[in-house]
């Protein structure tokens, strides 16, 4: 599955890596983010797209499991 | 502070607290239109503190204070807090600067332009239109890649320095006020009494904080991703002061005879679309950057110091438009060169993004 790293960088930016990367993988992405402003973006726009997202969390790190 | 059920009630009640707090400070002593705006506050700031010399621009406001310290006390409360920076950070610092002074060709933020238009003041349509095709720019920069780069954890004293130096700055504008300038006349003479304006600060710093209100941001959501949820803020903002201006006789609708506001729609558009193009380059507009600031990015921070810096330059070299008159040659020539500035930073680092 695609791996996106969207650490240390500032909204909307974490969201744009997001869209690009489904369009390259439409079947899903994995994406880390590490501020909260990105956590909830992210995951508001996979699922407005009607993709699952699946939440880990490290530290202040999240990791979103993002599938069809 | 959980309130409200989802993002969008909670960006509708906040939109609505910021409405109705710049009606009250405008009741209270502010210029109208003008309960906040953070162009023309960091403005009279850097009057206050001497780095300009418009005599009737000079006031050490204590709603930004507020904004930077509420959103810095409720960020620690909430575990937000979050000290980071090395994101361009001088990149951040022109971009502000810029943004300050296409602010105030127009005479306002995006905050203020919505108050405006929400106190009926027609000459807010040229400049909306303006930040829009601003933020439209920004945002194909965007879709093609552009970023200002990764930020790096960072101590806590780097996140919290700007935080503090604004609360440094209250304390000896309380305590020793002689050391500021203070407007005699015009809009830097007029403000609320000083608990107000900081108590309004500090709920704006904090609801701004946890909802990530951003005039910019819900523009460019539904540019870039269809997506309606920011924007509710920006159109809750509007309909609860045009509803206090209306109750509180402060509605006057038309584009002659508004407060600290002028009719060169050219330069309302073009100053707002520098404004909108370099909040998308920043990830947010001037509000949002006190706001981050708040939250420990230091990034953001530089450019709030760049707003400040710029906001001298805008009056020491007549960028600034004058009420009721609009910009000089210096500040028509000075707009352009900024859109043309921001237009070729964007392009650059996009080029240089998309050949990676």
């Amino acid at each position: 599955m695609k791996e996106v790293d969207a650490r240390g960088l500032n909204c909307p930016e974490p969201i744009m890596m997001a869209k690009r990367a489904l369009i390259q993988s439409p079947e899903g992405i994995d994406i880390t983010v590490d501020d909260r402003a990105a956590l909830e973006n992210v995951t508001r726009f996979a699922k407005s797209k009607g993709y699952s997202v699946e939440k880990k969390e490290s530290g202040r790190e999240w990791r979103l499991v993002i599938r069809k | 502070m959980t309130f409200g059920k989802s993002e969008r009630t909670r960006l509708a009640l906040t939109g609505a607290l910021i409405g109705v707090l710049a009606v009250i400070l405008v009741v209270s002593g502010n210029p109208r239109n003008m309960g906040f705006c953070i162009a023309c506050f960091v403005r009279d700031i850097a009057g206050g503190l001497h780095l300009h010399t418009a005599p009737i621009v000079e006031y050490i406001r204590p709603e930004i204070i507020g904004i930077v310290f509420g959103s810095f006390a409720i960020s620690i409360i909430k575990g937000d807090f979050k000290p980071k920076s090395g994101s361009s950070p001088l990149l951040r610092f022109l971009i502000g600067a810029l943004v300050m002074i296409g602010a105030l060709v127009f005479l306002g933020c995006p905050l203020r332009m919505v108050l405006r238009l929400a106190g009926g003041d027609l000459n807010g349509i040229p400049a909306l239109l303006g930040f829009i095709s601003g933020i439209a720019a920004g945002c194909y920069f965007l879709s093609k890649g552009f970023t200002l780069g990764r930020n790096k954890n960072q101590s806590a004293l780097e996140g919290a320095a700007f935080p503090l130096l604004n609360v440094f700055l209250f304390v000896l504008f309380i305590a020793f006020p002689a050391l500021f300038l203070f407007s005699e006349s015009g809009p830097g003479s007029m403000h609320a009494p000083v608990a107000l304006s900081l108590l309004a600060g500090l709920l704006v710093g904090a609801f701004a904080e946890r909802t990530r209100l951003c005039m910019a941001g819900g523009i460019r959501d539904i540019i870039l991703l269809r997506d309606f949820t920011l924007i509710t803020g920006f159109a809750a903002i509007f309909i609860a002061a045009l509803i206090g201006n209306l109750i509180t006789g402060n509605f006057n609708l038309g584009f002659s005879n508004q407060p600290v506001s002028h009719e060169a729609h050219i330069w309302s558009f073009l100053g707002m679309a520098v404004v909108g193009l370099g909040s998308v380059m920043l990830g947010g507009c001037p509000l949002r950057q006190l706001v981050l600031a708040g939250e420990g990015n230091a990034d953001s921070a530089s450019a709030s110091l760049g707003m400040l810096v710029g906001a001298a330059f805008a009056h020491n070299f007549s960028l600034a438009s004058s009420a009721n008159v609009g910009p000089g040659t210096n500040g028509k020539v000075f707009t352009v060169f900024s859109l043309v500035i921001l237009i070729a930073i964007a392009a650059i680092i996009t080029k240089k993004e998309s050949g990676k």
